[in-house]
């Protein structure tokens, strides 16, 4: 009995770590996709552009893990700026096909690109020792990546709520996804908000791919290995809110943790199946408006 | 005299209507090259099947992307299906015979469009393309998830055809095969021409253009919709089916993610919404492929996705759109 629970944690904590990365990662891609409509395909290329800056902070400079991650934020948000600035501002108000096809042809750049830099094989990285061994907490032990995951990721959650519901910023960010015209004839600079939380958005996108390297695996496919699971996050959740991706991610970690560990061979089927499901019942996902 | 005005404008797009599906000579050309490159190139048979196959795909997709409007990411759904259908047919079941081999192909995968698209084209945006994505996702992990029935990413071996009509048999250099596929491209390239101009593809036409004004004039969109879905299933299904009896061989890949993209990437390349688009495509997309892949897979990939940005931003209508400017601007000289 005893051995069931353990396990049933085990589960649900390596679950909600995973949960917290596809948050991390996926969080920036639900709110653009509110505010502007905007299909990014190109979202994972982001994370993947993280974690290989991280692996090069760290490899190339020496910089510690914990100051390589803030560096992938700074760098990719910035980068994603000119993506922003020079492709992605000449399709607003073109139809999603457009959008798509624009994006996968970046998807196919970033990945031969990288591919090119940084060659095929996965690149692993060396996390400081206090992540690297096991937490005791009393009735089980935990791997401490694992925790500090939960933790980045919650302190994230937190942060991100603060900023989205608490202040101006943020405010005006909730507007323009509820109504953009409104929005605008009140004399927000939606064009600018959007830069701007694109930017956050793809740097949050980076600093999940530098947390991710530890138990997704880097390799140059990253960017299209995953891309299925952030846009599930988003399109299950509801685009445009800080909950909706929260609760779709950690539903989404634990399920398919649970589904590789009790039934290895089809576990990614009920995961698809399910999300064809609720998105027949709720189109607009979880949180999503009508 | 404004009856007879009225009466005069209605013949005038009587007319236009009877002109636009009358066979146009430079329609003979795509055929007449097939032919001429089994003559021409032997060595490129076998390649020329497989181009044959992807303007196949690609012509199914146009169909649903082009005519219909419908934006979708998980097209190999189809293909996939079709080619296992065909393939486990002749490998697991022993049934060898090429052509119906083909229609079961094309029954089972037109049964997995009308299903699935009966259910998802209720919906639109994010969510619809989110759909087909999961639908086609969810067949790929089935497969793979019965890897003992489907092989898996090994492969499924063993797939033996008898002589095609019971009289040609396969030959080393593909020939057979290339003039199969070829028959079979023509025969449904027919179908899918005499639908696009017939008035249900003219409904579907004015779904894509306004679906709400189709609403308001009474026509029965979600009929339509799924009817050209499932027809445009059964299509990429038998080109699958193709792929499995050509190939004597399907992998996983059949069903991925890339398939889909690598069709969409075709048809966008072409051109879209003309039929012919998947003929350019694919012939341009496949050769590049095979010259320039093989020799450095990281800049192709990079020039395909240098080349799919640049055509959304600059020639969103195709290779055909960029053909069709540059002969009126030649005729407008000449004048």
């Amino acid at each position: 009995m005893e051995n069931v629970l353990n396990i049933a944690v085990g589960i649900l904590l390596d679950g909600l770590a995973y949960g917290m990365v596809l948050f991390i990662i996926s969080v920036g891609l639900s709110v653009t996709m509110g505010l502007m409509g905007f299909v990014n395909l190109a979202h994972g290329a982001f994370a993947m552009a993280g974690g290989y800056v991280t692996v090069s902070a760290m490899s190339g400079f020496g910089v510690p893990f914990l100051a390589a991650l803030p560096i992938a934020f700074v760098v990719v948000g910035a980068a994603s700026v000119l993506f922003e600035r020079l492709l992605y501002a000449r399709l607003y108000r073109a139809g999603e096909l457009d959008q798509v096809l624009l994006t996968i042809g970046l998807v196919f750049m970033a990945i031969a690109a990288f591919t090119f830099f940084y060659g095929p094989s996965p690149r692993p990285i060396q996390v400081p020792e206090f992540l690297r061994g096991s937490v005791d907490l009393g009735f089980r032990s935990l791997a401490a990546y694992r925790l500090f995951m939960v933790v980045v990721g919650a302190a994230m959650v937190v942060v991100l709520w603060y900023g989205f519901e608490r202040t101006s910023l943020g405010a005006r960010i909730r507007a323009a996804v509820d109504n953009r015209r409104m929005a605008q004839s009140v004399g927000i600079d939606v064009d600018r908000l959007f830069t701007l939380t694109f930017a956050v958005g793809s740097g949050l996108a980076a600093l999940g791919g530098g947390l991710a390297i530890n138990i997704m695996g880097l390799t140059p496919t990253f960017a299209i290995q995953y891309l299925v699971f952030f846009l599930i996050v988003v399109a299950v959740g509801g685009a445009g809110s800080i909950k909706g991706p929260l609760v779709a991610a950690l539903l989404l970690g634990v399920t398919d943790n649970a589904g590789k560990y009790l039934y290895p061979d089809g576990g990614a089927f009920f995961i698809y199946a399910a999300t064809i499901a609720l998105l027949v019942a709720k189109p607009a996902g979880l949180y999503g408006r009508e | 005299m404004a009856a007879s005005e009225h009466i005069a404008a209605t013949e005038a797009a009587a007319q236009y209507l009877l002109r636009r599906h009358r066979w146009h000579w430079a329609e003979a050309l795509p055929w007449l090259v097939a032919i001429a490159a089994f003559f021409v190139f032997p060595g490129y048979v076998p390649l020329g099947t497989q181009i044959l196959i992807w303007i196949l795909f690609a012509l199914s997709l146009d169909l649903v992307l082009g005519y219909a409007g419908i934006v979708t990411l998980g097209h190999a759904a189809f293909f996939g299906t079709g080619a296992y259908a065909a393939g486990l047919l002749a490998a697991k079941l022993g049934w060898g015979e090429p052509i119906s081999g083909l229609v079961f192909a094309a029954f089972c995968a037109a049964l997995v469009g009308f299903v699935s698209g009966w259910v998802l084209l209720r919906y639109h945006g994010l969510t619809l393309l989110m759909l087909t994505l999961a639908t086609a996702i969810m067949l790929y992990e089935l497969g793979n998830a019965r890897a003992d029935l489907t092989g898996g990413f090994d492969g499924l071996l063993g797939i033996a055809m008898k002589p095609l009509l019971g009289a040609f048999d396969y030959d080393l250099y593909g020939r057979t095969n290339y003039v199969y596929a070829l028959a079979v491209l023509f025969v449904l390239f027919l179908v899918a021409r005499r639908i696009v101009y017939s008035p249900f593809g003219q409904a579907i036409i004015g779904i894509r253009e306004n679906v709400r004004r189709m609403s308001a004039v009474g026509s029965p969109v979600h009929r339509r919709l799924v009817t050209i879905y499932t027809v445009s299933a059964a299509m990429a299904g038998v080109a699958g089916g193709l792929y499995a009896q050509t190939n004597a061989f399907v992998t996983l890949g059949a069903l991925s993610f890339e398939r889909s993209a690598t069709v969409l990437i075709i048809l966008i390349l072409g051109g879209t919404g003309r039929l012919y688009g998947a003929f350019i495509g694919a012939l341009v997309f496949l050769l590049l492929e095979d010259h320039l892949a093989k020799q450095s897979p990281e800049y192709w990939e990079f020039g395909v996705g240098v080349v799919l940005v640049l055509t959304v931003l600059f020639a969103r209508r195709g290779l055909f759109g960029l053909f069709e400017d540059a002969g009126r601007a030649l005729a407008r000289r000449r004048k």
